[in-house]
């Protein structure tokens, strides 16, 4: 029973470790931001607010802190088409940067989009309450890019 | 440098019928901020609609335009 493999089976080489490893991220992170600091101390204000949405919907997210190395920011904007830092992604989607999630947050499409219910307003008032969070508070710990990414 | 009115400029000659209104909001003339409406909009995501805006600025958005936040909205400019 105690078989050990001493190599691991590569089957996503391309050229492009780097590239690679962040479109790895992104599909094994449900909900994952790239982000400028990290969501503890955020090196931007944009950042600081999208950390702000998704932490006031309860939501477990990893992070990447895009100023561990120039490259990454350089190799997600050519994956996502999308200039600017920070960057969600929810489901393997990229959801927006900081203008389109704060928007979404205070139309409800974000907590649509995390497919967390919240219960306010609702008209008929005899709903049971919902958590607070949708889903297990240890969701997958924040990437350490510095670990994943070259 | 790049200012508000060059990017308003900017904006609505490159997106058919936009209007847009464009303020710096730090005074340091590399935050913007900017509302934009056009009929070129219609149809088109939120993500879609902002990837319009930042592509008539390529890869001056992060550089000299260090930020441009966005608001859009689909609306018809006769």
């Amino acid at each position: 029973m105690t078989e050990s493999h001493p190599q691991q089976p590569e089957q996503t080489t391309t050229d492009n470790p780097l590239r690679d490893a962040i479109t790895e991220a992104i599909e094994e992170n449900r909900v994952i931001l790239f982000m400028k600091g990290t969501p503890d101390q955020p090196a931007c204000g944009f950042s600081a607010r999208t950390v702000g949405c998704l932490q006031s919907l309860g939501t477990p997210f990893a992070a990447v802190n895009v100023l561990g190395d120039p490259r990454i920011r350089e190799e997600l904007s050519v994956l996502s088409q999308w200039p600017t830092i920070p960057q969600l992604f929810v489901n393997g989607e990229l959801v927006g940067g900081c203008d389109i999630v704060t928007e979404m947050y205070e139309t409800g499409e974000l907590a649509e989009a995390l497919g967390i219910e919240r219960e306010q307003d609702t008209g008929d008032g005899a709903t049971t309450p919902a958590p607070a969070a949708a889903e297990v508070p240890s969701g997958p710990a924040p990437l350490q890019p510095e670990n994943r990414l070259p | 440098m790049p200012d508000p009115r060059e990017i308003k400029r900017r904006i609505e000659e490159a997106i058919p019928g936009a209007q847009a209104d464009v303020r710096d909001f730090t005074g340091g003339g590399d935050h913007f901020e900017a509302t934009v409406t056009a009929p070129a909009f219609a149809g088109l995501s939120r993500l879609e609609q902002h990837r319009l805006v930042y592509s008539v600025f390529g890869t001056e958005i992060g550089g000299p335009i260090h930020a441009l936040s966005l608001k859009t909205k689909p609306e018809r400019h006769p």
